[in-house]
């Protein structure tokens, strides 16, 4: 099965320019949205930045990973640190020569041991534990290279590294 | 939190058919994620209703699903149970790709494609 509308992935072309645009003097990072962190402001949120990334030449297991990383982050936004009442979140996403750079930004609960929770793969023994959920940081640090929280005032602030799938 | 106030206008497409003894559930969505997660639980659950075993669930126009739309998988094959087997079918590369990390793939029988489950299930 072969995923339409999707680039080759890798540090080619476009996304090459992409990256040297991004990288002058530092500034405005690629992608930037301000948005209420509720699951459906989450999903138009993502699904503006597919369609930047495919613009940008940015494809297959690239934007893929991106989605689902940010996608189980944002979820993790809506659920817990707001999990009070929805507020405001903040999603950057910069294109670096070691991979995308993607922070999260949001005013609600901290981190509740005040650094980025590292659950194991939840146990899975059919029939009887089959776990529903748990695999959101699991699927996270699989596919970043780094990782880093911070609480800063009533901020917390995620920054998630996503390498590049091949280079050529 | 009340889905149904977060998400007024959540809505799920899914169609159902037979082949041989098998249901065949067909997910007519790109995406299973948060935003439809209860509701997508709820209509593959309906929909199993109809006579059929196994029930296969045909993920082929499904391009994005993180951990909650895998969430609502896991619930839908529980509330089945071992006589019912949830089988799965047309996994895309994204979605394959979840079911691998979070070792799911060793849950879930999966077929390449739904023709494929279609011959083996008639």
């Amino acid at each position: 099965m072969v995923l339409t509308g999707a680039g080759s992935g890798g540090f080619t072309g476009r996304l090459r320019d992409a990256v040297a645009e991004g990288g002058r003097g530092g500034g405005e990072p690629f992608f930037r949205r301000h948005f209420t962190a509720t699951d459906a402001e989450t999903r138009a949120a993502l699904q503006a930045l597919m369609l930047a990334l495919d613009q940008a030449g940015v494809g297959g297991e690239d934007s893929s990973n991106a989605e689902l990383i940010l996608a189980e982050a944002l979820n993790n936004v809506v659920e817990h640190a707001y999990a009070d009442g929805a507020g405001p979140v903040e999603l950057t996403v910069s294109l670096q020569r070691n991979g995308m750079a993607c922070t999260i930004s949001d005013r609600g609960r901290p981190m509740p041991s005040g650094v980025v929770p590292s659950p194991g793969l939840p146990v899975i023994d059919p029939p009887d534990d089959l776990p529903e959920g748990g695999f959101g940081w699991h699927i996270i640090r699989c596919l970043t290279s780094e990782l880093a929280y911070q609480r800063d005032r009533d901020r917390n602030s995620l920054m998630m590294r996503l390498p590049w799938s091949d280079f050529d | 939190m009340a889905w149904e106030q977060a998400n007024p206008g959540a809505k799920v497409d899914i169609s159902t058919s037979r082949a041989g003894q098998a249901l065949v559930i067909t997910v007519n969505d790109n995406r299973v994620d948060a935003a439809v997660a209860i509701e997508f639980k709820e209509a593959v659950r309906c929909a199993a209703e109809e006579p059929g075993n196994p029930v296969i669930l045909d993920l082929s126009q499904v391009t994005f699903l993180d951990s909650s739309g895998l969430g609502a998988v896991v619930a839908v094959m529980k509330l089945l149970g071992t006589s019912r087997p949830l089988e799965l079918a047309g996994l895309t590369p994204p979605v394959a790709k979840v079911f691998r990390l979070t070792r799911m793939n060793t849950v879930f029988t999966i077929h390449p494609d739904a023709s494929g489950s279609l011959q083996a299930a008639g």
